[in-house]
């Protein structure tokens, strides 16, 4: 095992993995894969973009820079065209210039005018999770606006869109995950405990939503939501409708586990002590392979939020002004916006990075669920 | 094994036919029908239809009969092959999704044949030479390919290939060949330009059967068996292909009709960005129209399309591997 550091009990030298919990085992068997445990870190960011999105973006998703419409990335210096070291980060301003062959406009940084960066800084004010009243940014200019991934046709600001969309896509999975969870709870708990007939319907069911190309599916429930219905609610009928087709790994799983623990004393003993049917699923035995639970459950979240992003991609899912990576790509669709605005593909980096991060975890945590395994 | 792909047909069929019952809700679910799409479309172009004139033409469409009853007539049609009336096109279904099915169709396969070749030939390179650069390099291109959704890399392709080539990597066909009947050259043509959307709807499939193959190989390799051969001074490559490469290949070959279906999920987001002529921007634009025999044809043929490739999956699973084949029948 993982841990060979011994503790002192009444005297006696004892190895600390004989007594850890199976908590601490899957843990100390966690921490040594590197790529699981960046992925972790790298989740964490995101959990916090998606909690403080109104103090890490500078602007509000909807604040446009008319001056600066669909144009690239400014460039944080710290040096000036003298070569200069400034310790105070700053942008230059921008001019627009109109190519003179294309008559395309184009910004062209002034060097005359530094506009310093400031950290922790006062602008649009907001209100954070709806409850407290602020307007301190985690960075901001002064005068005119930053934008750092650049703007959309509109001159609204790419970052504070992106933070904003991972909220919304991360929330989108995060729900998701924990609808198919009780419904794959549900299903799989009647399948795997009661057996018979409803455990060959329930089977059934399962094999039939795996046989059904999954993605076709979701844009025909998806087009049949009224167009007229308020964000909120497409946002989450949208979720209904993909944990509705996920839930059936989980299920599969719920009912196998539970089937191999149905004969075990432990149950039979909890049975005869009068526990009710619910009880003994969730107290006693759901514990018992929660870690595979787990498992499932991170796997599953990059699946729900790919297909949040495909549908919302196609014009199927969210809408404006609800911001998801997916709304923010479906600005990207064609050749000519893209050619004019590569930089729209920064989300795309960002869906990338996070499924691939819950893929990493996801296979850390699958060889931590069974720590003694080896 | 004869009973046993019997059993195998009689369970594609009931598939089939619930397919079609789910297929005939879901085109009913959005509210209102197509004369409600019909009329307010008309409205936005300053027509004003009375109710007396939609009332009339639902009775002409038999939108005013029992559901039930819809989907008797709509699946008596199908099976006679009259797969309805599109009123968007204002031409029968199989017409307007004719041409596009057989590209669908080609354009799914030769993805299945591109996933297979290569996560096979790179699946047995990683476990043999397991660790070495081309190992590690095949490894992190296949997590980069799970990770990546379809259309994201089509809208990269798209974006590089304006900038470095100025030419547009979508659709399927040079400008001269779109609208000319076919011939070989079309034929040709078309295979040039096949690659970018059989690259980008079999990456992810790729990345996952490489990692599959190479895993069970893996596995394999360290058998008993493998060594006992090996002392026995059976050539190396000989070795290999004859039985762990068999094992192996096993669970590739099962998934064949999942791998399918998702490729076939993939299809129509990906048609769309690279702008091909297959089904899949005509049904994402019925799903918007609710045309809905269009919409519901279009979903039968993909489910068709999956249910058929499981059921090869199968056979192909009792071919290779006697197991499954003496195991019913004996």
């Amino acid at each position: 095992m993982t841990d060979d550091r011994h503790i002192n009990i009444n005297g006696k030298k004892i190895r600390r993995v004989d007594i850890a919990t199976h908590w601490q085992l899957m843990w100390w068997q966690f921490r040594k894969n590197k790529m699981a445990m960046i992925s972790a870190g790298i989740l964490g960011i995101f959990l916090i973009i998606s909690l403080f999105a109104e103090f890490i973006a500078p602007y509000s998703p909807g604040t446009r820079n008319p001056g600066y419409l669909a144009a690239p990335p400014m460039r944080v210096h710290f040096f000036d065209d003298r070569g200069k070291f400034h310790l105070r980060p700053f942008i230059y301003g921008s001019v627009q210039k109109r190519d003179p062959v294309t008559l395309r406009l184009n910004y062209v940084d002034d060097t005359s005018k530094r506009i310093p960066v400031r950290v922790l800084t006062r602008g649009e004010s907001y209100k954070l999770w709806g409850l407290f009243k602020s307007d301190v940014h985690l960075f901001g200019v002064d005068e005119g606006m930053i934008n750092l991934f650049g703007t959309d046709k509109l001159g609204r600001d790419l970052f504070t869109r992106i933070m904003y969309a991972t909220r919304i896509s991360i929330s989108v999975g995060a729900i998701g995950v924990i609808f198919a969870f009780i419904i794959g709870i549900i299903m799989g708990g009647i399948a795997g405990y009661f057996g018979g007939i409803a455990d060959e319907l329930i089977m059934r069911l399962m094999e039939f939503i795996r046989s059904i190309p999954t993605l076709p599916l979701w844009m025909a429930l998806a087009a049949a939501l009224p167009r007229d219905w308020p964000p909120l609610r497409v946002y989450l009928v949208i979720i209904v409708i993909l944990s509705g087709i996920g839930w059936t790994t989980l299920g599969r799983r719920v009912r196998s586990k539970l089937f191999s623990l149905r004969e075990e004393d432990f149950v039979l003993s909890a049975r005869l002590a009068g526990c009710s049917n619910a009880r003994i699923i969730l107290r006693h035995m759901l514990p018992s392979f929660m870690s595979y639970i787990i498992v499932d459950l991170t796997v599953s979240f990059p699946y729900i939020i790919l297909a949040e992003t495909s549908l919302s991609f196609l014009g199927l899912g969210l809408r404006e002004p609800v911001v998801s990576w997916g709304v923010l790509l479906y600005a990207a669709q064609n050749v000519p916006a893209l050619a004019q605005m590569p930089w729209l593909l920064i989300t795309g980096l960002f869906v990338v990075i996070a499924i691939l991060a819950f893929n990493f975890m996801g296979d850390g945590l699958r060889d931590a669920a069974d720590p003694l395994a080896k | 094994m004869f009973s046993l792909i019997v059993r195998r047909i009689i369970s594609a069929l009931t598939t089939l036919f619930l397919i079609s019952i789910v297929a005939f809700i879901l085109i009913q679910l959005p509210p209102g029908d197509f004369v409600d799409a019909y009329a307010s479309k008309k409205s936005q172009g300053g027509v004003i239809i009375t109710k007396e004139q939609l009332d009339a033409m639902r009775i002409q469409m038999g939108l005013d009969k029992p559901l039930y009853q819809q989907y008797l007539k709509w699946i008596g049609g199908v099976l006679r092959g009259n797969l309805g009336y599109s009123w968007e096109y204002h031409r029968p279904v199989s017409e307007v999704i004719g041409e596009r099915i057989s590209i669908t169709l080609i354009l799914a396969f030769s993805t299945l044949l591109f996933t297979y070749v290569l996560a096979i030939s790179i699946g047995i390179y990683s476990a043999v030479r397991q660790y070495s650069i081309g190992d590690h390099i095949a490894t992190v291109l296949g997590y980069i390919g799970l990770a990546m959704p379809g259309f994201l890399f089509a809208l990269i392709l798209l974006y590089l290939g304006q900038k470095w080539f100025g030419m547009s990597v979508g659709g399927l066909f040079s400008p001269e060949f779109v609208d000319v009947p076919w011939s070989w050259a079309k034929f040709m043509d078309m295979i040039k330009h096949l690659w970018v959307p059989v690259l980008v709807l079999g990456m992810a499939g790729t990345a996952f059967q490489l990692r599959t193959m190479r895993a069970t190989l893996l596995d394999e390799l360290n058998k008993m068996y493998v060594t006992a051969a090996r002392a026995g001074g059976v050539p190396e490559f000989r070795l290999l292909m004859k039985y762990p490469v068999r094992m192996a290949i096993n669970p590739i070959v099962a998934t064949l009709g999942w791998e399918l279906s998702k490729i076939v999920s993939g299809a129509p987001i990906v048609g769309l960005v690279l702008s091909l002529p297959s089904t899949g921007p005509l049904f994402i634009q019925a799903l918007l129209d609710q045309d809905m025999y269009l919409a519901g044809a279009m979903i039968l043929f993909y489910c068709t399309m999956v249910v058929i490739g499981t059921f090869i999956s199968d056979i192909l699973l009792m071919i290779i591997d006697p197991r499954m084949r003496f195991k019913r029948s004996s």
